[in-house]
């Protein structure tokens, strides 16, 4: 991991980015799928919806970090949960 | 009926991607490499979680900082964009003179960020300047070294002077793009010049206005260069946007560790902003039946 100043923390976190571009990839080209329009009344496609997830995530995080001061792991929860519900509903 | 959407063809920009990764994601991974660890030098690191996140989320420091430059933003998008547009209604059509005016506008935006820093810097002092000394010889207190509003007022100044042709270009040509047909169809309903702006011109330039929002937004959220040469981020903290304060942080302080954290944050924000920007033009686009 020294070849890029990683530690396993860091490692982890850049695997997990990579594995899920990988699998909305893999996922794009064995199923190819249409638009739709969900509650924000916006088409949004699979990519789509996972960007919102991940950016969303982020300030879910930030938000927690600041506002709060339980365990952050109480953030992944609630970015789990909006995950789903964007998945679902977006 | 929708379409089914193929995305192989994704695969042909692999060569572009290649080359973002060297340019784009590989920095950036750097930054979060520095943002979630620290180093005590000999490029061993070791995980410091979220201490420089917690520390920057509770710095007064970024967020006064983030605030002033809320403020700029927000001022210079309300006087480029309503000012902009007013020119390019008023920019003649065609002729000699309309490629005169396309000319003088344009030459502002050619002209490199810090030399449009020393331009003002100069141009308002005092001493020296022509703005600055005309100023003192009426009596008017200006001194922008040293008064928080004659500060902002020239940052703002030197903003507009430099980037409100960006916006009359981009609307002038929008404006042209509208078909005569419908003034004509607006002369027959006798509609006023302010209808004829408000239900035609308006909805037309639409598109691209959104595009001049969007580019002025970016670049003056990440403005640098300009206040940094004329104020240096003075007096005080008055003139520090939030890339003045980073620069300062990572390349002043050495603080690796909260600045990258902070440049995080600052990407996030620009990220979503950006994202909603662009979300609204296209559905713009859409209703548009392009």
């Amino acid at each position: 991991m020294d070849w890029m100043a990683w530690t396993w923390q860091t490692a982890t976190f850049f695997a997990i980015i990579a594995a899920t571009l990988v699998t909305f990839t893999v996922l794009a080209i064995k199923y190819p799928e249409t638009p739709r329009m969900g509650i924000l009344r916006m088409e949004t496609t699979r990519g789509d919806r996972l960007f919102i997830t991940l950016l969303g995530s982020a300030f879910i995080n930030l938000a927690w970090l600041g506002l709060l001061s339980n365990p952050q792991w109480g953030a992944l929860i609630v970015c789990f949960a909006y995950a789903l519900a964007v998945f679902r509903w977006v | 009926m929708n379409k089914t959407v193929n995305q192989k063809a994704w695969f042909l920009v692999l060569p572009v991607l290649l080359l973002v990764a060297f340019s784009a994601v590989i920095p950036l991974m750097t930054v979060v490499n520095y943002a979630f660890q620290d180093t005590f030098g000999n490029n061993k690191f070791f995980w410091a979680g979220l201490d420089w996140f917690q520390e920057m989320l509770e710095s007064e420091r970024m967020w006064s900082a983030l605030g002033r430059q809320i403020a700029f933003s927000a001022i210079i998008l309300a006087i480029e964009i309503p000012l902009g547009v007013f020119i390019a209604l008023n920019m003649p059509k065609k002729g000699f003179w309309a490629s005169f005016c396309l000319v003088l506008m344009s030459l502002p935006l050619l002209i490199p960020w810090n030399v449009v820093g020393t331009i003002w810097q100069i141009f308002g002092r005092v001493d020296i300047g022509l703005l600055g000394y005309t100023l003192d010889a009426i009596g008017v207190d200006y001194n922008y070294t040293q008064d928080f509003y004659a500060a902002w007022i020239t940052v703002i100044v030197m903003d507009v002077w430099h980037w409100t042709s960006l916006v009359a270009l981009l609307a002038y040509a929008g404006l042209q793009s509208i078909p005569d047909a419908y003034y004509q169809a607006a002369k027959i309903d006798q509609a006023g010049r302010w209808k004829v702006f408000r239900f035609i011109e308006l909805p037309k330039i639409m598109g691209v206005l959104m595009i001049a929002i969007l580019l002025r937004f970016m670049d003056s959220f990440m403005i640098y260069t300009e206040p940094f040469v004329v104020t240096g981020g003075g007096p005080g903290n008055s003139t520090t946007f939030l890339s003045i304060d980073l620069v300062k942080m990572a390349l002043g302080q050495f603080d690796l560790g909260p600045a990258a954290a902070f440049s995080i944050m600052y990407y996030l924000v620009i990220l979503l902003v950006s994202y909603v920007f662009y979300t609204v033009m296209t559905n713009l686009d859409k209703r548009d039946g392009h």
